[in-house]
């Protein structure tokens, strides 16, 4: 009999150190919970229903495209519910049903799926989404108008387009304590800065994203906000007020840090994340738009595959 | 399995085993009274075979695969009648004889072993000695288009897990010392070092040799990686340790070369660390052929459908699918993994998360090789994305989130281009 039993024959390695694409994207989702349930006790039950319709259609974009493309269901690798997750914290909780449902089609499907899924996406697939959402439908990103129907007993004005509308003199209306206990008006999970630290440093130390990203980002933020204010403090904000609003807090450690979009050796996650913070920096003093983490993130996407080349020397190679 | 650290910052510290402090004699595995033996026949062609069933061998005889050329024989470690001859296919679409050899009450030893009485050479060594437990590399010594320089003698292991080289180490310093007396006069290699790990360090000090420290965490033992931090010799790109000059040899073949001569008998004796679903570890000294139904069924091991019994060791290791298969000179270990331990490999893609690349020893660029190899372009990969530089550690794949199965991929990938390449050279 003993010569009938089969063997289990695979190549080597026999071990596997038991990571999984399922348990990062859990415990990324979990991190961001940290940041929603503030958001949504602040918002109420619309932003339940924007983060709910958020997560499941993005979900049904992903299973639609895998069934049109003759590909296996990939949900349960938990990726798409990850994109509709924080694709959900970055909108404001009065975003129109039909908006929702756009933009996580462009994140799944634009900026995900016609790539070939996972891992083919050079662009951060929320911050597609978001970004074409916001040149389409500018007036729902518009915070100071989406949330009018809110009364806070805080200064309601959305920090950063403040910053951009009034000048400097703004700031006095809002002092760093609030900004970082998430008591500014904001997207549902981008706001509240203290739950959004935790639980970047959570990830970070558990090694689900990288923290070279993240800390060269705060570093680019930090240095180039320091320098502008320094250069002219009637006209720019300090680095402290940049860090605590907006999108800042999010796109360090949420939106920079998707894998597929940013490097993995060192010296370029450096540059990768310092680029990050200084473009951030450059648009929201120096550009256009109020808020800059978006673009920056999207620009940085683009150089991604070129800052990546800077990689040590292989072993032997001559 | 050693998981992923809570922390994630940590990478993974895979670590050497350490054998026990309190050095135990290996268990002994009684002789079976069938062995198997593997002769490689690749080069017989068209040849006629020398063997046949019914022949008896002798301890200690050349056994080659065909008249005329004497490049592939295989010694036997016993004497006996050859029971059965198959053709047995192994890694990579190597072809061998399996020979089943009877083995007799009384050993008749071949005059061939009477070469150990006389002064050391190279040839009693390619000869006599090509198949001690140990894997002595007579080829490399042989082998005239190279000038080797540097002998190291690799106390270090392997692999993870196994303790082999250790116990060899502790047990046998005395036929070590005299393994390196006869390998330098046989060579004429000037120098001699040894490459050992940290805790050994007094354990070897009295042979007095240039010793150099092995780090305890994988694969620092690695040939090439110990190259590069012992010798400060950065082996090439797609070349081998070999090629500079400098050749590796186990401890466990240096002790049984100096036992050879001190003994004038053939050492046939393996010594093999058998590691049981449940992690607990035996040392045992099996004869070079015993199948490894013998050594489970001495050692009371049950194996069930679908488990996986390695060869070597579980970064680096071979899945055998035979219970026929025998204890050969190089199985330092023999792992048994319990159906419920595999780790499932998927056919996912690459998300780019990195791990590989930040843990590979080498450098090599890991995430963009690899969509490469999935696409089947090797030379690519080879010319672009650093495939030579890969020493074949198994790390890369131990670490990938998507479960890739990027170590074979890449083994895969090097060689399907040695057959481009030995197919170009013949056509040319």
């Amino acid at each position: 009999m003993r010569n009938q039993t089969k063997l289990n024959v695979s190549h080597a390695p026999f071990w596997h150190d038991g990571g999984s694409i399922c348990t990062r994207s859990v415990h990324i989702m979990l991190a961001a919970l940290i940041a929603i349930i503030p958001g949504l006790m602040r918002y109420g039950m619309p932003a339940v229903g924007v983060i709910s319709l958020s997560v499941s259609s993005a979900i049904f974009w992903e299973i639609l495209m895998n069934l049109a493309m003759k590909r296996p269901i990939a949900t349960e690798d938990g990726n798409a519910a990850v994109i509709g997750l924080i694709f959900g914290m970055l909108l404001p909780a009065t975003m129109p049903w039909w908006a929702v449902i756009t933009g996580t089609f462009v994140a799944i499907v634009i900026g995900k799926q016609i790539y070939g899924g996972i891992g083919g996406n050079p662009f951060n697939p929320t911050v597609i989404g978001v970004a074409i959402l916001m040149v389409a439908w500018k007036s729902h990103f518009d915070f100071d108008e989406a949330l009018l129907n809110y009364e806070f007993n805080f200064t309601m004005l959305y920090p950063i387009a403040a910053l951009k509308n009034f000048g400097v003199s703004v700031l006095k209306n809002y002092n760093t304590t609030d900004l970082l206990m998430g008591n500014q008006i904001g997207g549902i999970g981008s706001s509240c800065g203290i739950a959004l630290i935790i639980g970047g440093a959570y990830l970070m130390l558990r090694g689900f994203i990288r923290w070279e990203i993240s800390l060269s980002f705060i570093a680019g933020v930090i240095i180039t906000a320091y320098l502008f204010n320094l250069s002219n403090p009637e006209h720019y904000a300090g680095p402290v007020f940049h860090l605590l609003t907006g999108y800042t807090l999010i796109g360090i450690f949420f939106l920079a840090t998707e894998d597929s979009s940013s490097p993995v050796n060192f010296i370029p996650m450096l540059i990768y994340g310092l680029g990050c913070g200084i473009l951030t920096i450059l648009i929201r003093n120096i550009g256009q738009y109020a808020d800059g983490v978006i673009l920056a993130v999207l620009l940085m996407n683009l150089v991604n595959p070129l800052v990546d080349k800077i990689r040590p020397k292989a072993l032997g190679k001559v | 399995m050693i998981k992923r650290s809570f922390l994630g910052l940590i990478k993974p510290r895979l670590q050497y085993d350490m054998l026990d402090g309190s050095t135990t004699a290996p268990e002994q595995i009684p002789a079976s009274s069938v062995i198997v033996l593997f002769l490689p026949n690749m080069k017989r062609k068209n040849m006629p075979p020398v063997l046949k069933t019914g022949d008896a061998v002798k301890k200690g005889q050349q056994l080659f695969s065909c008249q005329g050329t004497n490049e592939e024989f295989v010694v036997s470690p016993a004497s006996g009648t050859i029971s059965s001859i198959e053709p047995f296919i192994g890694g990579f679409g190597k072809t061998y004889d399996k020979i089943s050899i009877d083995v007799s009450q009384d050993q008749t030893v071949d005059a061939n072993v009477d070469n150990l009485k006389k002064a050391p050479s190279l040839s009693t060594l390619q000869k006599v000695l090509a198949n001690i437990p140990g894997n002595l590399p007579v080829d490399a010594m042989a082998n005239t288009d190279i000038t080797i320089n540097t002998i190291v003698v690799n106390c270090a292991e392997a692999d993870l897990q196994v303790t082999t080289s250790q116990l060899i180490v502790k047990s046998k310093i005395e036929d070590i010392k005299e393994g390196v007396k006869v390998i330098k006069k046989a060579t004429n290699v000037p120098n001699v070092s040894l490459a050992v790990p940290e805790h050994l360090q007094s354990a070897v000090a009295s042979i007095g040799l240039n010793i150099k420290k092995v780090s305890l965490d994988y694969p620092s033992a690695d040939p090439k990686l110990l190259m590069k931090d012992a010798f400060g010799t950065v082996v090439t790109a797609g070349k081998n340790c070999e090629d500079h000059g400098t050749l590796f040899i186990s401890a466990e073949a240096v002790a049984n070369v100096g036992n050879a001569y001190k003994t004038g008998n053939l050492p046939v004796q393996k010594m093999v660390t058998v590691i049981n679903k449940d992690g607990s570890k035996k040392m045992v000294s099996a004869l070079i052929g015993t199948p490894v139904k013998d050594v489970l069924s001495f050692l009371k091991i049950k194996v069930n459908e679908n488990d996986r019994i390695i060869f070597g060791g579980p970064m680096k290791g071979t899945a055998i699918f035979s219970f026929d298969q025998p204890v050969m000179c190089d199985t330092d270990g023999i792992i048994i993994q319990d159906k419920d331990d595999i780790p499932e490999i998927s056919d996912y893609p690459c998300i780019n998360c990195g791990e590989c690349v930040r843990i590979c020893p080498a450098n090599v660029p890991v995430n963009l090789l690899i969509r490469f190899l999935e696409a089947g372009q090797y030379e690519n990969a080879q010319i672009m994305y650093d495939l030579d530089s890969c020493i074949e550690c198994g790390l890369c794949s131990y670490v990938c989130v998507s479960k890739m199965p990027v170590y074979q991929y890449i083994t895969l990938a090097k060689h399907e281009l040695a057959q481009i390449r030995t197919a170009e050279a013949n056509n040319a």
